[in-house]
C-alpha cells in the first residue's frame, strides 16, 4: 500500500499533517504522538520578531467548534530557529514553517531567515483573522495575494504554500491568484471569522470581539472549498477545517486535497493525527486501494 | 518533561455535596499515581457537539486505589452533562496537568474561595506544618468538614450565617492569620487581595489561576497569563496557565 504524497516535490510518508496553530512545534504533543509517523509538522506562525497575542479570553466553544483569537503569538524567527527547527528535526517527518507577518517585508525576512534552515516546506499565512495588520489583509484581495506571493518567492529556497482565507466571496480566483504569483501549493481553509456573545456577562465571549471559527462545524465549508480550488488550479491542496477522523479527511482528499492537516481535533484527542492516518490505511485496505494518489480528487 | 495520559477513567461515585456542586471520584490507570496536589485533569464531554475538554482542579488523591477525586461546579452544558453520569460509567480524562503546590516546610495559610476550595483539600494533607485554611463560601458550605480534620480552618459567608461576614479576606484578618507560605485559589479579585496582603506583610504567596483553555498541554496558547518577566518558553511577558500554571508566585503575574 502506498501512502506517500507529493507537495511541490517534497515526499510526503502519508498525506497526515497537523494545522498551523494548533500543535506548537510538536514538542507538546511529542509525548502523545510519535512525530515521525506523521507526514508533516506544520509549526505555528513564526513572525520576524516575537508577539504578544491578544488579551484573554481567547477562546470560546461553539456548538461542535470553537473560535480562537490568539493573535498569532510567537517567540519570533530567532528563537525558532535556535529551538525549534532543531527539535523537529529529530522526526522523520516534514518540516513547514508557518510564516506571519505585518508587512510583505516582515515575511520576506523571515522566508530569508528560514532559507537556509533543514525545513522543507514554508506556508505563509496571509489568512489569519485576528491580528490588525497583515494577516488576511493580504489574503483578501487576488491582487494583493499575488504580489505578496512573488515577493516571498523572491527569497524563498524551499516551496511556498500559501494558505488562503475562506474570509473571501470566490475561493477559486484566490486560488488563482496565488498560482499566478507563483504558489507550489496552497492549504486551505483557514478560519472563518466568527463571533460569540456571553449573554450573562452582556460581553463578547473572546476578548478580541471576532475570532476564527474552526472544528467540524465548518467542514462541510472546507471540503466545498477545497473542491472548488482543486477545480480551478493545477498545483496540490492540502485540505483542512475540522478534520477529526479519517472519513473527513478522505472527503478532502477526494475533493481534490493531496494532504490534509488536523487542527482543533487535537484538542479533542491528542491522538486525533495518528487515528486518521490509521483510519485512511483501513479504508484503503478494504476497498483495495494500492495507492492514496488514485483517489485524490477522484470525485469530479 | 513529565508524563501526562489520555484514559477512559471509571467513575467510582458522583454525588451533589451543595447545590451545583459535584463530588466524583475517578479510578484511573496512571493518573492518580502521577499526580500531584494543584494539578488538573481535562475532563472530555462525551455529546460530540461539545469539543474541547473542561480543566477541573484535583480534589484529593488515593494513590493506593488509583483514584482522584474533583469537585467542581456546574457551570454550563459541559458541567452539567458530566454531573448525570452515574457509577461505572466511563469519563475521557486526560492528565495530570499544570505544575501543581510547592510542598514547602513552613507555617502555611490556604485561603480558597468558591470552586478553588477544592484544590486545597489535597495540599492540607500533603503539608507537614501547621496548616491554617480560610474558606470564603457564597452562602452553602461545602468540604469544610473534611478541611477540619487536616488544619484549623476559618470560614467566611456572604451573609455571615457561618464564620465572618463578608469574603475569605474578611476571615483572614478578623482571625488575624499569620503564615510563612500561603497558598490561594480562587477568583481574581480574591487572588488580587491575596497578592496584595502577602506584599504587604512580606509572606511568599503562590496563586493558582484559572482561563478558558483549549489544549490543555501548552501547544494552543489560548490560556495565557502575564508576567512580569519575559517568559523563558514564549519569548514574551506570557506564561501558560496550563503548563507554567496553573500554580505561580505572586508577583510573578499581573493579574487583570
Amino acid at each position: 500500500m502506498n501512502t506517500k504524497v507529493n507537495i511541490a516535490g517534497v515526499i510526503l510518508n502519508n498525506p497526515v499533517m497537523t494545522a498551523s496553530g494548533t500543535f506548537g512545534s510538536g514538542e507538546e504533543y511529542s509525548q502523545f504522538v510519535n512525530l515521525s509517523q506523521l507526514g508533516a509538522v506544520v509549526t505555528k506562525g513564526v513572525s520576524i520578531v516575537p508577539w504578544e497575542g491578544n488579551p484573554t479570553p481567547r477562546i470560546a466553544e461553539t456548538y461542535g467548534g470553537m473560535i480562537n483569537a490568539i493573535g498569532l503569538q510567537n517567540p519570533g524567527i530567532d528563537l525558532f530557529i535556535e529551538r525549534d527547527i532543531p527539535f523537529l528535526t529529530q522526526f522523520d517527518s516534514k518540516i513547514v514553517v508557518n510564516v506571519c507577518g505585518k508587512t510583505m517585508e516582515d515575511y520576506c525576512e523571515v522566508v530569508e531567515k528560514l532559507s537556509d534552515m533543514p525545513v522543507d516546506l514554508l506556508e505563509m499565512n496571509v489568512s489569519c483573522p485576528n491580528v490588525k495588520e497583515g494577516g488576511i489583509a493580504f489574503g483578501q484581495n487576488p491582487n494583493a495575494l499575488e504580489k505578496i506571493t512573488k515577493e516571498v518567492k523572491k527569497f524563498a529556497r524551499q516551496p511556498i504554500i500559501m494558505k488562503l482565507s475562506p474570509n473571501v466571496t470566490d475561493i477559486a480566483e484566490m486560488a488563482k491568484a496565488a498560482t499566478a504569483g507563483g504558489a507550489d501549493a496552497l492549504s486551505l481553509i483557514n478560519t472563518l471569522t466568527g463571533m460569540k456573545i456571553d449573554i450573562n456577562r452582556k460581553s463578547f465571549a473572546v476578548a478580541n470581539k471576532t475570532g476564527g471559527l474552526s472544528g467540524p462545524a465548518i467542514k462541510p465549508v472546507a471540503v466545498r472549498m477545497v473542491y472548488e480550488a482543486a477545480n480551478a488550479v493545477d498545483i496540490p491542496i492540502i485540505g483542512m477545517g475540522g478534520i477529526v477522523n479519517a472519513e473527513d479527511a478522505l472527503e478532502f482528499i477526494m475533493a481534490g486535497a493531496s494532504a490534509v492537516a488536523v487542527g482543533t481535533g487535537n484538542f479533542i484527542n491528542p491522538y486525533a493525527t495518528l487515528n486518521v492516518l490509521k483510519g485512511i490505511e483501513e479504508y484503503m485496505e478494504k476497498n483495495h486501494i494500492e495507492d492514496i494518489n488514485e483517489i485524490i480528487g477522484c470525485v469530479r | 518533561m513529565e508524563q501526562k495520559f489520555r484514559e477512559k477513567a471509571v467513575i467510582i461515585r458522583q454525588e451533589e455535596i451543595a447545590t451545583g456542586i459535584f463530588s466524583m471520584w475517578l479510578k484511573t490507570e496512571k493518573i492518580a499515581k502521577a499526580a500531584r496536589a494543584g494539578q488538573f485533569i481535562a475532563v472530555y464531554c462525551n455529546d460530540g457537539s461539545r469539543l474541547l475538554p473542561r480543566p477541573i482542579s484535583i480534589c484529593e488523591i488515593d494513590k493506593d486505589d488509583d483514584a482522584v477525586r474533583i469537585v467542581y461546579r456546574v457551570a454550563g452544558k459541559g458541567t452539567d452533562e458530566i454531573s448525570f453520569m452515574r457509577t461505572s460509567m466511563q469519563l475521557d480524562v486526560m492528565g495530570p496537568l499544570g505544575n501543581g503546590f510547592p510542598i514547602k516546610e513552613k507555617k502555611a495559610l490556604l485561603i480558597g474561595g468558591g470552586i478553588g476550595i477544592p484544590p486545597l483539600l489535597q495540599l492540607a494533607k500533603d503539608l507537614k506544618c501547621e496548616t491554617q485554611i480560610a474558606a470564603g463560601y457564597k452562602e452553602q458550605l461545602f468540604l469544610n468538614e473534611e478541611f477540619k480534620k487536616v488544619g484549623n480552618l476559618y470560614i467566611a459567608t456572604e451573609d455571615g450565617e457561618h464564620g465572618t461576614e463578608g469574603n475569605v479576606m474578611d476571615a483572614v484578618k478578623r482571625n488575624d492569620l499569620d503564615a510563612e507560605i500561603i497558598y490561594a485559589c480562587g477568583p481574581t479579585p480574591m487572588l488580587k487581595a491575596v497578592k496584595e496582603y502577602a506584599k504587604e506583610k512580606n509572606i511568599e504567596a503562590w496563586l493558582s489561576l484559572e482561563e478558558k483553555m483549549a489544549c490543555g498541554i501548552g501547544a494552543c496558547l489560548s490560556c495565557v497569563c502575564k508576567s512580569k518577566h519575559k517568559d523563558a518558553h514564549t519569548n514574551v511577558n506570557n506564561k501558560r496557565v496550563c503548563k507554567e500554571g496553573p500554580v505561580f508566585r505572586a508577583e510573578e503575574v499581573e493579574l487583570s
